[in-house]
């Protein structure tokens, strides 16, 4: 009898990419929940937009590229991308814009660079940077939360105002509209505020913007629902928030009247997403134990050290492809300690 | 399963994967039949093939020589039965590529006569340990875990002090149950190897490493120590975990030794052999017999009645599927090992040789085809999982892009191939396949190289050589030249000293062709140098 030769191991554990990926997706939705609680139908409508258009893209691309797209497209990794970018974006960004950051991310960050697995950069936080710098004022506009203005926008003025522009809102926009908290702070420390004084506004909390300082707890499940999991390592994570803290908890503590305490660097803007979903992005992480450890920590201090003194209210999205660049030096000189290596192989 | 100590080191990585062992445990060890004609492949073993002693057509009695072992690093081979050689040629073998080599066939003549056997060295411990290894020499016993190596060679010592024997009882790959059946039945072999090993390399103290999952196993060996009363050897419990068998694995486990990267564990004091190895020694040295059966696993949905058997070397597989009753029509896939570092057979008239110690006819279900591969996220999966502590995400990167020198920063070499990386791979890919593809590239860049450097050391003493006899040519002439010059200076017929002069020259630059060596004795100039 003839049999079939293939090469050893010949068990398989069952992993699959699209599982690691559902399971990212799944521990994005308490977070998202939360969003779509304080700021309304905006942020469903842009996870849909851009999910929908990172799906056809990549389709598009790999029949241009000839190659079979089923493998790619079910993988979910496209969706995950999207969802990302989505969650970024402000709720009431006109479609076009989200639809572009979604092609930008697909297209040329990860499809270009031969998809899947080929990407330096984070697609979702190249497409964020990219959006950022193309359309600032539209990209800095957001939502009040709810508990600021009583109740979110409707869905059906949700919409209009994402496909037909904000203006047909009228001089309801300015009233639900405003800086992010992170901006807020950023302005008015500029105009030599002191942080007690700034807090004085009601936009506040109790540790960042009112409303928004709860978001993160949500993402902050997800994220550990990914490490319980072992989708994730703790260790990008741990090191980022850790290193943002201690930076933040420093500098407050030499100046704590210009300076937010270390808890609104936290749980303002996009730090435990960042920190949990971002950041974590395998493909365009460092890979080695220690080396993910320095590059979560380096991506902690850029955040701090961009939002203090660089010209862009978040940091996340930049501090992170910058790290991207340094992930393979990281690497190459983290390279754990091989079993039985002797001590003179290691300089 | 009773609870057993947890032994104090663990090592990095590993998995946790279904033993499937049960299914092949079922039923008690069984003799195989001795079939009519079997097949000898001169090299069971590592170092070179054996060397042929029969002729075709000449009559063998069982444990007769039929090849000597052709180099120190290589082993004998002896006839399993009587009967007769009837060819020395190629014959398909049980390879991972599917390679035919020189096999010695021998037609049965049922009677299984045995030849005069040396005698039993009852009294191992006055015996001196190079008569014993000479006997595992002459026995032809390798490394029967599925290394092969040959035994004498692994136990020479060379003046290094062994403090520890370790015995490999761990068996940690699923399916595979010969081990465990050959301790549960003769577990008096087991230790009488183990102490004429222990004898040979004087180790101080003798630790038998075996997986909790073969509790019947363990008491069996624990019996047979405490019946002799044998305070310097421990049986050491360890916990179910893939390849807790690899030698350094097993030998951290054991005793938080790390052996050192691309060493022997010789270099820490500690020897490691198998239990089955373990057997055969005893038998070798007990009764004299040379190695020439040994116990087969045979299981997998594809077999009707999964168990062990005893088997005569040379045996076709499908003799002993017979056996255990035939296929099961699942029969999807042949493994020869484990599911994990087995490799797959083409065909099942290959015959049983020394390092077959399990035979799998997986159903589709057991073992499913390849999934397609896809590209490597980096999730960091496989370096969970790797035992050696490597990168084998950045290993796959560079052996991929064929950057061979980056692959052995990352310690290639390091790479037992125990597959844990592709298991868990949720990718797909073949991470093994890509590191044993670099391995052989390196190793066939370094023969390259080794022949390009010898072909340059050949040319550029060539070059010399013809310089040299140049020079002696030119040095040789120049004192004729002066030699002429004084003649003619103290006179004579300047016309008669021309002619013999130029006569000289000729007779000169004959002598010098003469001179120059024929190319034999160029090349043998040229091994001296």
């Amino acid at each position: 009898m003839h049999f079939p030769i293939t090469s050893s191991p010949h068990l398989q554990g069952g992993n699959a990419i699209r599982s690691v990926m559902g399971q990212v997706l799944l521990a994005l939705v308490p977070g998202t929940v939360a969003l779509w609680w304080y700021f309304g139908w905006g942020v469903v409508i842009n996870v849909a937009l851009a999910g929908v258009t990172a799906v056809a893209a990549e389709w598009l691309v790999l029949k241009l590229r000839k190659r079979d797209p089923w493998p790619a497209v079910s993988d979910l990794s496209a969706l995950v991308t999207a969802w990302l970018l989505a969650l970024a974006l402000p709720p009431l960004l006109p479609w076009w814009q989200t639809l572009v950051g979604s092609l930008f991310a697909i297209v040329l960050v990860k499809q270009l660079f031969g998809g899947i697995g080929f990407n330096p950069f984070n697609p979702a936080m190249a497409a964020y940077a990219f959006l950022l710098i193309s359309f600032p004022a539209d990209m800095t506009h957001w939502l009040q939360p709810s508990v600021l203005t009583g109740e979110n926008l409707p869905l059906q003025e949700t919409l209009q105002a994402i496909f037909q522009g904000t203006a047909v809102l009228g001089a309801q926009w300015d009233a639900i509209s405003g800086a992010t908290p992170l901006d807020h702070m950023r302005t008015e420390l500029s105009r030599n505020l002191m942080i007690s004084e700034i807090r004085q506004s009601p936009v506040w909390g109790d540790f960042g913007g009112l409303g928004w300082e709860w978001v993160g707890n949500w993402f902050l499940l997800g994220g550990l629902f990914l490490i319980w999991r072992g989708v994730i390592s703790w260790r990008i994570p741990v090191s980022m928030l850790a290193a943002l803290l201690l930076i933040a908890g420093m500098f407050w503590a030499v100046d704590p009247q210009t300076h937010p305490f270390p808890a609104f660097h936290l749980f303002s803007g996009a730090a435990i997403l960042g920190a949990f979903f971002i950041a974590t992005d395998p493909v365009s992480a460092s890979t080695t134990p220690r080396g993910q450890l320095i590059y979560g920590a380096l991506i902690g201090l850029l955040v701090f050290a961009i939002r203090t003194w660089g010209g862009y209210p978040d940091a996340v999205a930049f501090a992170v492809l910058l790290m991207n660049m340094a992930a393979p030096t990281i690497d190459h000189y983290t390279q754990p300690r091989v079993f039985g290596a002797r001590e003179e192989d290691h300089g | 399963m009773p609870d057993y100590p947890k032994p104090a080191w663990d090592f990095h990585g590993g998995l946790h994967i279904d033993g499937h062992k049960s299914e092949s445990l079922a039923t008690p060890l069984r003799e195989a039949k001795i079939p009519a004609s079997l097949t000898l492949p001169l090299q069971q073993h590592i170092g070179l093939a054996a060397e042929p002693v029969v002729q075709v057509g000449d009559e063998v009695l069982k444990g007769q020589l039929i090849a000597r072992a052709s180099d120190y690093v290589s082993a004998n081979l002896h006839a399993p039965t009587s009967g007769r050689v009837t060819e020395i040629a190629e014959r398909p073998i049980a390879h991972p590529s599917g390679l035919s080599a020189q096999c010695v066939v021998i037609q049965s003549d049922g009677q299984d006569r045995w030849t005069e056997l040396p005698e039993p060295i009852a009294d191992f411990r006055e015996a001196d340990p190079a008569d014993l290894r000479e006997r595992l020499r002459w026995a032809g016993i390798v490394g029967l875990g599925g290394a092969v190596f040959p035994t004498n060679v692994k136990t020479n010592t060379t003046g290094r002090t062994v403090d520890t024997l370790i015995i490999n009882a761990a068996e940690c790959e699923p399916y595979i149950t010969c081990d465990d059946r050959l301790m549960r039945d003769h577990p008096g072999d087991v230790i009488d190897g183990a102490l004429i090993l222990q004898h040979i390399v004087s180790a101080a103290r003798v630790l038998i490493g075996i997986e909790d999952n073969k509790p019947e196993a363990i008491a069996a060996l624990q019996a047979d120590i405490d019946t002799r009363g044998l305070d310097e050897v421990k049986l050491v419990v360890v916990p179910s975990k893939y390849p807790s068998g690899g030698e350094k694995q097993l030998i951290y486990l054991l005793t938080g030794i790390e052996v050192p990267s691309r060493g022997l564990p010789l270099e820490v004091g500690i020897l490691c052999q198998n239990v089955a190895t373990s057997a055969a020694i005893a038998d070798a040295v007990l009764r004299g017999r040379p190695l020439i059966s040994r116990i087969v696993t045979l299981t997998g949905k594809g077999i009707r009645q999964p168990g062990n058997l005893r088997v005569t070397i040379g045996t076709p597989i499908r003799d002993l599927v017979e056996e255990m009753g035939g296929y099961t029509g699942q029969a999807h896939r042949l493994i020869m090992g484990g599911p994990m570092m087995g490799f797959a057979l083409g065909s099942d008239e290959l015959p049983v040789v020394k390092g077959s110690n399990c035979f799998i006819a997986a159903s589709r279900e057991e073992i499913p085809d390849p999934l397609a591969a896809s590209p490597c996220i980096r999730c960091g999966e496989c370096v969970k999982v790797c035992p050696a502590q490597l990168l084998p995400q950045q290993l796959y990167w560079y052996a991929r892009s064929r950057d061979f020198d980056k692959t052995q920063d990352h310690s290639l070499f390091d790479c037992i191939e125990c597959g844990c990386c592709a298991y868990v791979c949720p990718a797909n890919i073949p991470l093994v396949h890509y590191y044993r593809f670099a391995k052989t590239e390196i190793w066939a860049g370094e023969r390259e190289r080794g022949k390009a450097d010898h072909a340059r050391r050949r040319h550029e003493f060539h070059e010399a050589r013809l310089k040299r006899l140049e020079e002696e040519r030119q040095a040789r002439l120049r004192k004729k030249k002066e030699a002429l010059g004084k003649k003619s200076a103290a006179g004579g017929d300047p016309k008669k000293a021309a002619i013999e002069a130029a006569m000289k020259r000729v007779a000169a630059k004959k002598a010098a062709q003469g001179q120059e060596p024929s190319p034999e004795q160029a090349r043998d100039q040229e091994k001296e140098a």
